[in-house]
């Protein structure tokens, strides 16, 4: 299997502090992926990492979406994102004031071809543009179950469905690879099972490549086929989550014995 | 209901109020330029003046978000271009009677709309070179650097005397500017706006307002959509500076004082940041008021009795009521997208 | 330049810089606790100037009570200043607290036109002051020593205050934290009042040693220095009081300076603060002793 995304030797510092340290990851193309780890280990911190919003202070990440390999630590999240990296948001990131629909028609702007000019004179080229857009944002709307809301503010949305549109946002950027961090967080087991079925249906439909952060265990469990596991900014375990619910240094790190 | 009236505003341009608010509009500057009222008319022309200003800050404060408080350095480099460009040959030797002009710029005499259009580009292209650097800073870092340049821009102005004839400054500017030039012009502004923030491009300004990182995560080029941003709002202020010269004839350094960005951001905030419809209503109310209250620094004759006017006292009324609008309609204000 | 004119030059940069420290620390304080450019505080610099001429002209104080009586009132007036201007506004967005500091900025200027005319009035200096002492072929007027050597006096007891006192210790938790300052009990109406009234105090008693030096009072003289002494605050790093204090002597050493090796630039005089800024900014964001700030995803 080809691999999508290779983390090498990948040190993060802030002045003293150690976030992640001497981390490596090789990610295959077509899988979910988790990444667990108590609070504060550094999860973030990669998932940071790898879209640029940090440098590392050592090592580096390559991005491989199709058979050529991108060197992306030190590109601006921008230009990782155009390459097909996108993300959610742990405390969500919305544009808070715009609709709903505006959110997921901005995703798609980074694959806009008109010029600026062609959209204020709205020339034939662009409106075709624009169409396709809208068509592909009610398209993603309606896929996450958001389009009566279509234009309601994304502030005004209840915290469930403001993940979602993230997602729907981040899928508008037609992303190979994409990072969600922490989808499941607040919902309840009921959302939570459909969420795991959301993941693995976007999965298939849109050819992606999952990497995500999760708390809750069993959706980790359910539909990662594999497990990267930090404590204190040390990768301590990796393997199928059979392997993961069974490591001993695991259990140690989530029961916080010495 | 109200879900209802924001799906009607979405799908239509504008609203019939809005449409119905034009039309009166339109009627009135028509019937305004054909009164022989030289004082209502000159009103009318500064009114759209303020109304590109007020859009042009909007653009890059209401929209994009970013706190730029160069107005002023952008005005002063369109109304020299428009100056320069339109004085005759024989007025700039009259006007350059310290230092000549340089030779180059001695025998030029353009037409008013391409001099206009120049005015924009050049303050265009000083948008263009002061953003690149500038824009990489944030919040009140950014309004206080490009502040600087507007100074600088005056002040520089203020010693180049071969080019700008000095803290002299220029008269005999041709008066071109009437209501007509300024309207059209405000009018392909609010146009420009309005298609601007309606199409990917806007909307991707308004993402970065929002939320930075968020946008920059989402594959938006920050700091190229953050430079468009200020140079298409140079280039607006420009255009205004020189219609503004030659409106008033004369201009000289000391007009583009920073005083004079504060009143553009006033017609901004009173208008309701992403506001276009609000701009406009509050460039013209604005703009009406500093006349109506001009009152106050001349003597008025009521025939039984004379008032003393006192310098000064428009500004504090006026200042008096824009502190009083900002701290007792803080809610009100900052509202529409 | 002979070394004699390059000391007078000197002397004069360092007065000049100190009252450039005094009024930017009240920017500084300020912004370092409420996040807010006080575009009034300027103002409040002119207006301690006016309420020293009119003690002087007027009562029949002596002149260093009217000194300080005129710096304390002024710092009462900067007090009421934020109760009024921007108290109301403390949770509103930024802008609208700028807005409202810039309409009281407006306000102050065209109040002192109002009231005090728009026309220059000369300073009364007090002829204990006005007296010029020759230093080995340098004649030098004496209130270029006594300015910085005030401004050293108000520096310590400002540090003593700060670092030392339970108020000064509020400020500083305010300016680090300012939710967590407030949820430990800190009384943050005290606190911002407190700091509004040492600013202006501050700013007052630049305004009368300013008077002092330039004998001439206008309504609008408040507008340069008080943007430039904001500039000050920046280059050295807004927040931090130090700082400001490094900003003010870099800008006034510098202004003065710059006119002197290159009197052709004079007219130039007023962007030298402009152009150090931006230079700053760009190589330094945070100011010569700032804090680098990550931000948190």
């Amino acid at each position: 299997m080809r691999i999508m995304l290779k983390i090498e030797n990948m040190t993060m510092k802030f002045g003293g502090v150690i976030a992640a340290n001497n981390f490596n990851a090789n990610i295959e193309k077509g899988r979910i992926v988790g990444l667990i780890g108590p609070n504060g280990a550094g999860k973030t911190t990669i998932f940071n990492v790898v879209t640029g919003v940090y440098m590392p202070t050592e090592g580096r990440v390559i991005f491989n979406p199709d058979d050529r390999e991108h060197v992306i630590s030190g590109l601006r999240p921008d230009e990782i994102a155009k390459l097909g990296v996108c993300r959610t948001f742990q405390n969500i990131r919305l544009f808070k004031d715009l609709s709903v629909l505006d959110n997921v028609f901005i995703g798609n702007h980074l694959r806009i071809e008109s010029n600026v000019f062609s959209s204020i004179l709205r020339l034939p080229g662009y409106i075709k543009e624009e169409k396709e857009i809208l068509k592909k944002s009610l398209y993603l709307l309606e896929r996450v179950g958001l389009l009566q809301e279509k234009d309601e503010k994304a502030h005004s949305l209840p915290y469930g469905k403001q993940r979602r549109l993230e997602i729907a946002r981040a899928l508008a950027t037609n992303p190979r690879l994409l990072l969600l961090d922490e989808p499941a967080a607040g919902m309840n087991p009921q959302e939570s099972r459909e969420l795991m079925q959301f993941i693995l249906d976007i999965k298939d439909e849109f050819d992606l490549t999952i990497f995500l952060i999760e708390h809750h265990m069993e959706v980790v469990m359910g539909i990662c086929e594999e497990i990267f596991v930090l404590d204190h900014g040390e990768l301590i375990a990796q393997g199928n989550p059979e392997a993961i619910q069974n490591n001993q240094r695991v259990v140690e790190a989530y029961l916080g014995v010495e | 209901m109200k879900a209802n009236m924001k799906t009607a505003k979405s799908k239509k341009l504008i609203d019939n109020r809005t449409f119905i608010s034009f039309v009166i509009l339109i009627i009135a500057l028509i019937v305004i330029n054909f009164t022989d009222n030289d004082y209502i008319k000159r009103i009318t022309s500064l009114c759209g003046i303020y109304v590109i200003l007020g859009l042009s800050m909007q653009l890059i404060n209401g929209f994009t978000g970013l706190f730029s408080l160069g107005h002023a350095g952008f005005m002063a480099i369109g109304a020299y271009t428009v100056a320069i460009l339109t004085i005759a040959p024989e007025d700039k030797v009259m006007n350059f009677f310290m230092k000549p002009i340089l030779p180059f710029l001695a025998n030029v005499e353009w037409w008013f709309f391409p001099s206009l259009i120049m005015a924009g580009i050049i303050a265009g292209v000083f948008g263009f070179l002061i953003g690149a650097p500038v824009l990489r800073l944030t919040d009140d870092y950014l309004a206080i650097a490009t502040l600087g340049f507007a100074e600088i821009i005056r002040v520089v102005f203020t010693n180049t005397q071969s080019l700008t004839n000095g803290a002299l400054g220029l008269k005999a500017i041709p008066n071109n500017t009437n209501v007509l030039w300024s309207w059209a012009m405000a009018f392909i502004t609010i146009g420009f706006m309005v298609f601007l923030m309606k199409g990917s491009y806007g909307k991707a300004f308004k993402a970065i307002r929002e939320d930075e990182i968020a946008a920059r995560s989402m594959g938006i080029n920050l700091f190229r959509h953050k430079v468009m941003s200020f140079t298409f709002s140079a280039f607006l202020a420009g255009v205004a500076g020189g219609l503004m010269a030659s409106l008033l004839g004369t201009i000289d350094p000391n007009m583009f004082r920073i005083t004079l960005t504060f009143n553009i951001l006033l017609i901004m905030v009173l208008g309701g940041l992403g506001n276009i419809k609000g701009t406009v209503i509050s460039a013209i109310i604005v703009t009406a008021a500093m006349e109506v209250l001009r009152f106050l620094d001349e003597s008025i004759n009521l025939g039984f009795i004379q008032l003393e006017g006192i310098p000064g006292m428009r500004m504090v009324i006026f200042s008096m009521i824009l502190m009083a609008v900002v701290i007792f309609r803080k809610d009100r204000l900052l509202k529409g997208n | 330049m002979s070394g004699m004119d390059f000391l007078q030059h000197l002397a004069n940069g360092i007065s000049l810089g100190s009252l450039y420290a005094l009024i930017a620390i009240g920017y500084t304080m300020v912004y370092g606790i409420l996040r807010l450019i006080n575009f009034a505080h300027g103002d409040i610099f002119m207006l301690g100037g006016y309420l020293t001429f009119y003690g002087i002209m007027f009562t029949s104080i002596p002149w260093w009570l009217v000194f300080i009586l005129a710096s304390v009132l002024t710092g009462l007036i900067g007090l009421l200043l934020e109760k009024i201007a921007y108290k109301p506004l403390r949770d509103a967005p930024r802008i609208t607290v700028l807005i409202s500091a810039i309409g009281a900025s407006f306000f102050l200027q065209n109040f002192g036109i109002v009231v005090f005319g728009g026309r220059p009035k000369a300073f009364p200096i007090p002829d204990v002051l006005n007296k010029v002492v020759n230093l080995g072929g340098v004649s030098i007027n004496i209130i270029t020593f006594i300015i910085p050597t005030i401004t050293i006096i108000l520096l310590i007891a400002l540090t003593y205050f700060i670092n030392k006192t339970k108020t000064g210790m509020a400020m500083r938790a305010l300016s680090r934290d300012y939710e967590t300052a407030r949820l430990m009990g800190i009384d943050v109406n005290k606190i911002i009042s407190i700091t509004f009234f040492i600013g202006s105090f501050l700013a007052a008693v630049g305004g009368v040693m300013w008077g002092t030096k330039y004998p001439q009072l206008l309504p609008l003289m408040g507008a340069m220095p008080g943007i430039k002494c904001f500039i000050a605050a920046v280059i050295g790093g807004i927040g931090n009081i130090g700082g400001a204090v490094l900003g003010g002597f870099i800008l006034g050493l510098g202004e003065i300076l710059l006119v002197a090796f290159f009197s052709n630039l004079t007219g130039y005089r007023d962007a030298f603060a402009f152009v150090l800024l931006i230079i700053i900014l760009l190589v330094k964001p945070t100011g010569l002793l700032g804090e680098k700030t990550t931000e948190k995803v």
